[in-house]
């Protein structure tokens, strides 16, 4: 892995040097924020005039707000005037084959079992034309565009469908959220937007792999999902290879709408270069989501594996506004060597007879620190609504921490929320039990740490579910023995 | 097969095997008897591998091989199986997940071609029939929710699916009643050959009337104090421990 790492480095290292001033179309702007850079961000990508009012609106509120220190996390000062707030996508490296990628990325890539077409794009060797993933991406845009499935870049929607843009950026997450949300609406350069219709249930999964320029959408990227009446649709973010990018700071907002009977599928694996061993470098992820449930009977539902990230804050939330509404959290998250990740969900129950199932899995190793914090509220007109919650921690060795912070508020007598725990060891007996059956004791520490997570890994679509389980693995490699 | 000499095993600095000898040659049943404490569980452990135990002096020989170099999951696929006292629970790893695994990796340690999941599953039919394994359970995961009885028979389960040279048994009749030890002790003797051998380690006489020793071990204090054949164990049975405590010069 430090192999991969250092020359992943050289690779972005690299990338950097060249990748400003090669283009002369290349755009970038001084490093730092105020309002004249938030106002030329909205020019250059040449916005709708809401969007300025949108994103003044949002630095205006950041400036008041400070940094939040309630998680539990270690966060280095971050100096936001260091950043520059607008670059024009980056090109990866390209290469003629994958002969001349580093062969212990390859390697990686095996051991996930990633498609070798796919390798090929994560490693930006540049595809061939019979399989070229342009074509395989307007055959896709095809077969949406006759259901009437919108799924295009923020930037294009804000083209094409200002309208419907304007209609929901910031039902779920108000420009005032929180710290990160508020900059993220301010400054973000790009993401995804996805509109089901009324009735149209979405023929196969939406993936930011399938949508152009999805790669380096940058710092802070924004999705906005809308699903109308009685549509459906599986939404897959992020995929299982390692990530590097030369941000350390990320801070994305996802918003999900759905409307009467819809229901958003929302499954996320992140696999962000988590640092080295001692704990240098690493990315920082600060993401926002949140869906609304704005429908009778609507239904959102988070998966996530998270495995990657020196820093993790984040807690995919459901607004439980419509009655009948059901909102899902099923999360695994891993940590090892110097890794901290504080994440959970909310689960606000507003509408009535409103439920909500929360399972999350922690896994940590190492010298890291691995946090659940969720808080479960029902209002007092949310009757008869229902929560179940199930927080697990297992612990690899003695030097890691797991630490579970739920908060419950009930407003009424009708509802009925349930919280269990527990934090366990990875049994030695277990291991040796496997090792005397002839399995190694890495395959066995997979093995037992897959069975643990089972619950959710089940949650994802069938491939994502077999490259996360081999992921879960391959990230506690060297972690015990 | 398995030549153990002068072995003397710690755990914490405590003395728990001091000077084991024992010679086993294939096709052979050894019963190793003893009361509670006198080391028998930990000779089961420490032929296993097991790393909680220090081996301050003696050695094992395995088929020509020097034991105590070999790793757990090595010893496994060279043959050594042992059947738990207590078989651990694998929460959510289901049954034949675990078992194909298991039996793949001695496949692959053998140069033989790993066995398709259609495959595993006609060899893994075969073999439930030899224990009366309920499919119910190897649909579960890893003896979780089994009683002890169905623990046991799934131990006897795994050893008739890896096919072992030198099987260890450690108190496998211990929970179970009269109808599931015999089913266990059938098992056990349907797999027997003159190539395979089979160390029963146990406190209790019963199970040796299903499994019939050729030779008779009894271990007190970590020392094999008296070694003969098979009516040794019915002599145990009669009269207890407690004459051969007192041959042994031990106040009873």
């Amino acid at each position: 892995m430090e192999e991969q790492d250092k020359l992943l480095n050289e690779v972005t290292q690299r990338e950097y040097q060249y990748g400003f001033y090669t283009d002369i179309e290349m755009d970038i702007i001084e490093k730092g924020l105020n309002e004249d850079v938030v106002r030329t961000i909205w020019e250059k990508k040449n916005e709708p005039d809401f969007m300025l009012e949108f994103r003044l609106n949002a630095y205006r509120k950041w400036l008041k707000m400070e940094m939040p220190d309630w998680a539990y996390l270690k966060i280095p000062p971050i100096d936001f005037q260091a950043i520059s707030y607008f670059a024009a996508p980056k090109k990866k490296p390209q290469y003629e084959s994958l002969d001349e990628v580093d062969p212990e990325l390859l390697e990686t890539f095996n051991k996930l079992g990633i498609p070798l077409e796919e390798q090929k794009h994560l490693a930006g060797v540049a595809v061939d034309a019979v399989i070229d993933s342009v074509s395989v991406k307007t055959t896709f845009k095809e077969t949406l565009a006759e259901k009437g499935i919108i799924f295009c870049s923020f930037s294009e929607a804000l083209q094409e469908h200002p309208d419907l843009v304007k209609k929901y950026i910031g039902m779920a997450v108000p420009v005032g959220d929180n710290y990160f949300a508020a900059l993220n609406s301010a400054v973000f350069s790009d993401g995804s937007f996805c509109y089901i219709p009324k009735g149209v249930r979405c023929p196969m999964e939406l993936s930011t792999y399938f949508r152009i320029n999805a790669a380096n959408t940058g710092q802070f990227e924004r999705t906005l999902i809308v699903a109308d009446e009685g549509s459906y649709v599986s939404y897959l973010e992020g995929c299982t290879a390692p990530m590097r990018d030369e941000n350390q700071l990320h801070a994305a907002v996802v918003e999900i709408i759905a409307l009467d009977n819809a229901e958003v599928k929302y499954s996320t694996v992140q696999n962000w270069y988590p640092g080295d061993k001692d704990g240098k470098g690493g990315i920082y992820n600060f993401v926002t989501k949140r869906g609304v449930c704005r429908g009778v009977s609507s239904k959102i539902s988070w998966t996530q594996v998270e495995t990657g990230s020196a820093i993790t804050w984040k807690y995919p939330s459901c607004i439980l506004l419509g009655d009948n509404s059901v909102g899902e959290f099923y999360s695994v998250a891993l940590t090892n060597h110097h890794q901290q990740a504080d994440t959970g969900t909310k689960m606000i129950h507003i509408g009535k007879n409103t439920k909500s199932t929360i399972v999350s899995k922690g896994i940590s190793a190492g010298v890291s620190d691995n946090s659940y914090r969720g808080l479960v509220k029902v209002l007092p007109g949310a009757v008869n609504s229902r929560n179940f919650s199930q927080c697990d921690s297992l612990l690899m060795g003695d030097k890691c921490g797991a630490h579970t912070f739920p908060y419950i508020e009930v407003g009424n007598k009708s509802s009925i929320v349930e919280h269990e725990a527990t934090t366990s060891k990875i049994g030695e007996d277990q291991i040796f039990y496997c090792n005397q059956r002839g399995i190694s004791t890495e395959d066995a520490i997979g093995m037992i740490v897959n069975g643990y997570a089972r619950e959710v890994l089940n949650k994802l679509p069938m491939e994502f579910a077999v490259e996360a389980q081999k992921l879960l693995a391959i990230s506690l490699e060297g972690s015990v023995g | 097969m398995l030549s153990i000499k002068n072995l003397c095993v710690s755990i914490e600095g405590k003395e728990i095997l001091n000077g084991i000898n024992l010679e086993i040659k294939p096709g052979e049943i050894h019963a190793i008897m003893g009361p509670n404490g006198s080391g028998k569980s930990t000779l089961a452990n420490v032929l296993a591998g097991r790393e909680d135990y220090e081996i301050t002096a003696g050695e094992i020989t395995y088929m020509g091989e020097d034991l105590m170099e070999m790793a757990p999951e090595d010893r496994a696929r060279k043959g050594i199986f042992l059947s738990f006292q207590y078989p651990v629970e694998i929460p959510g790893v289901p049954m034949v997940n675990f078992l194909k695994t298991a039996v793949n990796e001695h496949r692959k340690f053998k140069g033989e071609k790993p066995l398709t999941a259609g495959e595993f599953l006609k060899v893994m039919r075969e073999k439930k029939a030899l224990v009366e394994m309920d499919t119910e359970l190897t649909n579960r995961s890893v003896n979780e929710g089994f009683s002890g009885g169905e623990k046991k028979k799934n131990e006897i389960f795994q050893m008739a699916l890896l096919e072992p040279k030198l099987s260890i048994l450690d108190e496998t009749d211990s929970g179970l009643d009269i109808d599931a030890l015999r089913t266990v002790a059938h098992g056990v003797n349907a797999l027997r050959s003159k190539d395979n051998a089979t160390i029963v380690v146990t406190h209790y006489q019963r199970l040796l009337d299903y499994i019939v020793p050729d030779h008779v071990h009894v271990l007190l204090k970590g020392r094999i104090v008296k070694s003969a054949g098979k009516e040794l164990a019915l002599e145990l049975e009669e009269k207890g421990y407690d004459w051969i405590k007192k041959e042994n010069g031990e106040q009873v």
